[in-house]
């Protein structure tokens, strides 16, 4: 589905809930029926609606989420690439693929300062082994005349979950709904 | 350094790797879970709970598609190194920002943007802007390779 339209389709149900399991289930016996109290519907409407987000791709991922720092990660990469247009796709593809890499994007250059066009992530102990990683992800995908960079991150000032802004305390439009998707997996 | 990993008991390990993704969704999760690893769901709420204390737990549940409920971009700036942190801060106040990250490049400051649509999102990214005083780079998500299937462990 196209991105955004499946924005347009969400009723105000489906936002209330995003809203609320964006930060998690609660950890009761039964979180759903936990939920749909604070809903006001029932446990299995909010099953469903969930199933209804898995369905349609809405949800890419449904399980436990660890944070790759606090586990020993402390090596962050952002390895950059500058592949040809006519392969992006294909060799964004083989390194999406590999069990090292937890990010695999397509985004646009900004010539002249950014020749960029592929953004993975690569997590490691520390930078030796995000180097290793990356040599493995080279050799993988063929990546040998492929220009790119590492961008180890130095500092986090911030890494958090959704968070919903009432909209009376802000100009903004209302309605806000702002998610930690994968492109902000902890990282 | 010290592997944290290593202290992990074997319940803990298992409940940190093995339940990343395709978690039913039954009416009692954390149940089935505990049948499956052979333990009561007490102790794997228990157990939940204290790695979410330690923080290697961030949660349990959804993880969204990037740009299908909501728009998104990442941003970059490039900033003077003695400004760094105070300009990391403003942008850091904005709800909408919610990963900022310093990295080593010209293009010392990464974050992830994050609006209800494609207005909202330009709205922010010029308020940012504004308040920080840079020029920001933004550079939205055009296509996704990446396979989720959440963080394979390796233990020491």
């Amino acid at each position: 589905m196209e991105p955004n339209k499946l924005l347009a389709q969400l009723t105000a149900e489906d936002r209330a809930l995003i809203r609320i399991v964006q930060h998690g289930l609660p950890l009761v016996s039964r979180p759903y029926a936990d939920i749909a109290e604070r809903l006001s519907t029932t446990e299995q409407d909010v099953i469903r609606r969930l199933q209804k987000l898995i369905n349609n791709g809405a949800i890419k991922r449904y399980g436990v989420v660890v944070r790759h720092r606090e586990l020993g990660y402390r090596a962050n990469g952002m390895v950059v690439w500058n592949i040809p247009d006519d392969s992006v796709s294909r060799l964004g593809s083989c390194i999406g693929k590999l069990s090292c890499v937890t990010l695999s994007y397509r985004r646009p250059r900004r010539l002249p300062d950014w020749p960029y066009n592929l953004f993975t992530m690569v997590h490691g102990r520390n930078r030796a082994e995000v180097r290793q990683k990356v040599g493995e992800i080279i050799e993988s995908c063929g990546l040998q005349n492929i220009d790119h960079t590492i961008l180890f991150s130095t500092r986090r000032f911030k890494q958090r979950g959704a968070s919903y802004t009432p909209p009376e305390n802000t100009n903004r439009p209302a309605g806000t709904i702002r998610l930690e998707t994968a492109a902000g997996t902890d990282s | 350094m010290t592997d944290i990993t290593s202290s992990f008991s074997a319940l803990e390990k298992r409940l940190l790797n093995d339940f990343q993704h395709d978690l039913p969704l039954s009416a009692t999760p954390y149940a089935d879970i505990a049948l499956q690893l052979g333990v009561s769901e007490n102790e794997v709420l228990n157990t939940v709970r204290k790695l979410q204390d330690a923080g290697v737990i961030s949660r349990i549940g959804p993880v969204f598609t990037p740009n299908r409920i909501g728009v998104s971009t990442l941003a970059a700036m490039s900033i003077p190194a003695q400004e760094l942190e105070c300009t990391a801060r403003i942008i850091s106040a904005f709800p909408e920002v919610n990963h900022n990250y310093e990295r080593d490049h010209e293009f010392n400051l990464w974050f992830v943007v994050t609006a209800s649509s494609e207005e909202h999102l330009e709205i922010v990214l010029h308020e940012i802007e504004q308040h920080a005083g840079y020029p920001l780079m933004s550079l939205p998500m055009l296509e996704d390779y990446f396979i989720d299937l959440g963080f394979k462990l390796q233990w020491a």
